[in-house]
């Protein structure tokens, strides 16, 4: 097949090297693990547990009410202690509802169920897929079955699986698609079921050998999935770029992969999918990776939800906080960690922990216009013209400029030899634009409601004047019914006849 | 600045300000100690002046303006700006051509817009140009190579004589090769006449023959520019755009008429063509954002440089050219945008096109 490419990009320092040739390994079960209620995009889940109830592998403790929502479930056997707010990972590490489980010394293995799944609907299918919680495993966390649901609706012919992991440090889904390729090809058959679409790319970047070759071979009983070799680049893994890769063709601006029959999900999210339908497992652990230079002995680790990041640090030779930097993601669009007391959830592809030689900061410099930013970005932007006007606070004249249409990649400010933090601005650029829709929104609300009030005083008026006329008519009606009458009284019965109509 | 670590990315690449300043020094720097070489002490002492005074005049206005010293001294700028203005100044022009022309680079070319990544104009071409305009006679009087230690070269105590006592050295001035032919143009006179053994390319490239240093050598100019485009530091845009420009227009003319218009190897070798080309119109500040821009820019530059070698009033167009189109640049920024990702070239929506797959 062959492939288009996308425009910018860059080419960071891998640095998988470290974890790349590390198989997974299963991190012992914590003594507590502290599960948040809400670990995707969405409305939070609603807690079904109270403490001191003992909870069964497996078991539901967060219910989605909402469409745009996702189930959480116990990540072991246990007893809730505590469902209260604790710190989420989050560069505020701002505090979620987390139900925390103290975990119990015998854990019941889990019971694989007895039918076929394949022999399930495609509406079952994706039923399954929604009360297993899946989430978009690469970090975006959007549920699952909600894209699933609209994939559908739209009828959707290609799904594009996404083993690009461009980001560096991170061999989580490498590791994946290495050791548990089998897994991956059956989620992706059955995602390709639910669908009903036509066919799956699976697209691995070339710097993946082993897990190009390993989902290949497997493929070849798969007529309908094919496994595609990509150009190294960042941001490959990009939902955008990822398409333009392999369609040539752009999201137009505003709209959705669906609207170009296109729906696109994680490789892990395909393992999800299997171990949710074929071993019975809802999405209670996921694979991280465990690296960056401050951390002794990197690894690629099976983490049960809810671990807190200290105890993986831990495992991996780190103790307290010893790094300059702690990341949650890969360094390209991963947050930043104030600390490690955070639980890893459904989105934590890597827990990296940067060593002071590898965050040197700069100080920012006046931009040089070396125009490195423009050539980078794979949205066409001209990152040093939004950021000088966002310093500027002309917001109205970056949106014009494409402000919006930037995906947060990153590229510019990696190249950028002047150390501007363009992310940044762009962010804040973001947040002042949608404040500004709330504001204007409600400012039309207000005149909304005030209009309201005024049609309501004129309608009342209306009424008012409305009634005063009929009484007026009711008065004149009787004066004249009795003028009538009077007259009757005195002649025959025609006029109140007429009088009657 | 805490907050900094909120948005990635959180590694960067292993480049700065400084370092592609540093990198343009080191291009330069073969072609600057050839041209050393050849010149001779005064040009060595005229250099080192031009730079002194370059860096002091950043110091004085950075001061002035209350900004910080030593992150705004070692990005670099005013080092490489001092050092592209020695380049192209004749090589043995008193003392004071060097440190005026530092004061316009710096002060006026730069500071007055707000310091490096401000200013409209090329520093270093502004200076160029307003020496040109003002002292007309000492920026015109170009000397013959006198390689160091050669017979007749002036030595050290020679050359502070002529750099800083304003000895004269008719001896060995003269016009440059442009000069000349262009004074024997207005006579009338064909190029056969002029050069009866033609344009000496060998000369050109090696760079004896009168000129600046950076006029000197075109072939050590452009092997330090294509390290940059190899490198990364510079892109192929502005000098492919310019050069190809100038080569094209050269040959065309020279079809039409061979004995009014010399060929492509005399308008692309000889003159400050080269270093500009590589050096000063790939200025990052003062060149355009996009690739289409960029190729405009470039183009404009050359077809500038081509008229006002051939029809204008200077026989060398490259610091009017350069500046000419300086002042278009905020102009075709304005119109050469990229196209945004998913919209066309006028912002809207691509319209919706299902995939329909074999
Ligand atoms: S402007 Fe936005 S989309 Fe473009 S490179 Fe920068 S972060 Fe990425
Ligand atoms: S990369 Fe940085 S210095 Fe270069 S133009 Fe962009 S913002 Fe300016």
């Amino acid at each position: 097949m062959k492939l288009f490419g996308f425009r910018g990009g860059v080419h960071p320092h891998a640095r998988k090297e470290r974890t790349e040739q590390l198989p997974i390994i299963r991190l012992p079960l914590p003594r507590r693990l502290y599960v948040p209620l809400q670990q995707h995009i969405g409305e939070p889940a609603v807690a079904q547990v109270r403490p001191g109830q003992p909870v069964k592998r497996g078991e539901l403790i967060g219910g989605s009410v909402e469409w745009l929502s996702a189930p959480v479930h116990a990540p072991a056997d246990g007893t809730v202690v505590e469902v209260s707010e604790f710190a989420s990972p989050h560069p505020a590490a701002l505090p979620v509802t987390t139900a925390v489980i103290e975990v119990s010394a015998h854990q019941t293995p889990w019971r694989v169920p007895a039918e076929d799944p394949f022999g399930l609907s495609p509406a079952e299918l994706a039923l399954r897929i929604r009360q297993a919680g899946i989430v978009g495993m690469g970090g975006a966390t959007f549920p699952s079955a909600v894209k699933l649901d609209l994939a559908r609706q739209h009828g959707v012919d290609t799904l594009i699986i996404n083993g690009g992991e461009c980001e560096p440090y991170l061999t989580c889904d490498d590791r994946l698609m290495r050791e548990r390729g089998q897994q991956i090809v059956t989620g992706v058959a059955l995602m390709l079921r639910c669908l009903e679409a036509r066919r799956a790319l699976i697209l691995v970047e070339d710097n993946k050998e082993e897990a190009l070759a390993t989902l290949r071979t497997l493929c070849r009983e798969q007529p309908q999935i094919t496994t595609l070799s990509v150009p190294t680049r960042y941001p490959q893994g990009s939902q955008k770029q990822m398409i333009q890769s392999v369609l040539g063709r752009e999201i137009p601006a505003g709209g959705h992969a669906t609207d170009l029959g296109v729906v696109m999900h994680n490789v892990a999210t395909a393992y999800a999918v299997y171990e949710a339908l074929v071993d019975g497992k809802p999405l209670v652990s996921r694979i991280v990776t465990v690296g960056g230079g401050a951390v002794p002995r990197p690894a690629n680790l099976e983490v049960p939800l809810g671990t807190l990041v200290e105890e993986l640090l831990a495992y991996c030779g780190l103790e307290g906080e010893a790094y300059e930097r702690l990341l949650v993601g890969g360094p390209m669009m991963g947050q930043w960690l104030p600390h490690p007391r955070v639980p890893v959830i459904k989105g934590s592809s890597g827990i990296i922990a940067l060593s002071e030689a590898e965050t040197r900061v700069e100080m920012p410099r006046p931009c040089i216009r070396c125009s490195r930013c423009v050539e980078v970005c794979p949205s066409g932007l001209l990152p040093l013209e939004l950021a000088k006007r966002i310093r500027k606070e002309q917001f109205a004249a970056a949106s014009e400029l494409g402000l919006s249409d930037c995906i947060a990649c990153g590229s510019c400010a990696y190249v950028c030899p002047a150390k501007i933090p363009l992310v940044q601005y762009f962010h804040y650029g973001k947040g002042q634009l949608q404040a500004r829709r709330v504001q204007e929104k409600k400012l039309d609300n207000t005149a909304d409601l005030a209009a309201t009030k005024a049609q309501r005083l004129a309608e009342i008026e209306a009424q008012k004047a409305a009634a005063a006329q009929a009484r007026k008519r009711e008065a004149e009606a009787r004066a004249r019914q009795q003028a009538a009458e009077k007259a009757a009284a005195h002649e025959a019965e025609p006029c109140a006849r007429t009088e009657g109509d | 600045m805490a907050h900094t670590l909120l948005s990635g990315p959180h590694t960067l690449a292993p480049t700065s300000v400084s370092r592609t300043m540093l990198a343009v020094m080191l291009a330069l720097l073969p072609a600057t100690l050839w041209g050393l070489y050849l010149f001779g002490w005064p040009a060595l002492y005229l250099f080192v002046i031009t730079l002194l005074a370059a860096l002091a005049c950043e110091v004085l206005c950075l001061a002035l303006a209350g900004k910080p010293l030593h992150l705004n001294l070692l990005d670099g700028s005013a080092l490489l700006t001092g050092w592209l203005l020695a380049m192209s100044l004749p090589p043995w022009a008193p003392w004071w051509i060097g440190v005026l022309g530092s004061l316009i680079a710096i002060g006026v070319g730069k500071q007055v817009f707000g310091g490096i990544g401000y200013n409209l104009f090329n520093p270093a071409m502004v200076a160029r140009v307003a020496l040109l305009v003002s002292f007309p006679l000492p920026m015109t009087l170009w000397t013959a190579p006198a390689p160091l230690g050669s017979a007749g070269a002036p030595d050290w105590l020679e050359g502070l004589a002529i750099t800083f006592g304003g000895a004269t050295v008719d001896a060995f001035s003269g016009a440059s090769l442009l000069g000349s032919v262009k004074t024997e143009f207005t006579l009338g006179r064909e190029l056969a006449e002029i050069l009866p053994q033609g344009v000496n390319t060998q000369q050109l490239l090696l760079g004896s023959h009168h000129g600046s240093l950076g006029e000197t050598s075109a072939l050590l100019v452009a092997l330090g520019g294509i390290a940059l485009i190899a490198r990364g530091v510079i892109r192929w845009t502005v000098p492919f755009a310019m050069l190809g420009t100038v080569a094209l227009l050269a040959l065309l003319f020279n079809l039409i008429d061979a004995g009014r218009y010399p060929g492509v190897d005399y308008h692309l070798l000889s003159g400050g063509l080269m270093l500009a080309a590589l050096f000063i119109a790939t200025d990052p500040v003062t060149s355009p954002n996009t690739t289409a821009g960029q190729l405009l820019f470039g183009a404009g530059c050359g077809a500038l440089v081509y008229l006002i070698r051939t029809w204008g009033g200077y026989p060398e167009g490259v610091a009017f050219a350069v500046l000419l189109m300086n002042a278009l640049v905020p102009l075709i920024d304005h119109y050469l945008k990229p196209r945004i990702y998913g919209r066309d070239r006028g912002g809207r929506p691509l319209p919706v096109v299902r995939e329909t797959a074999p």
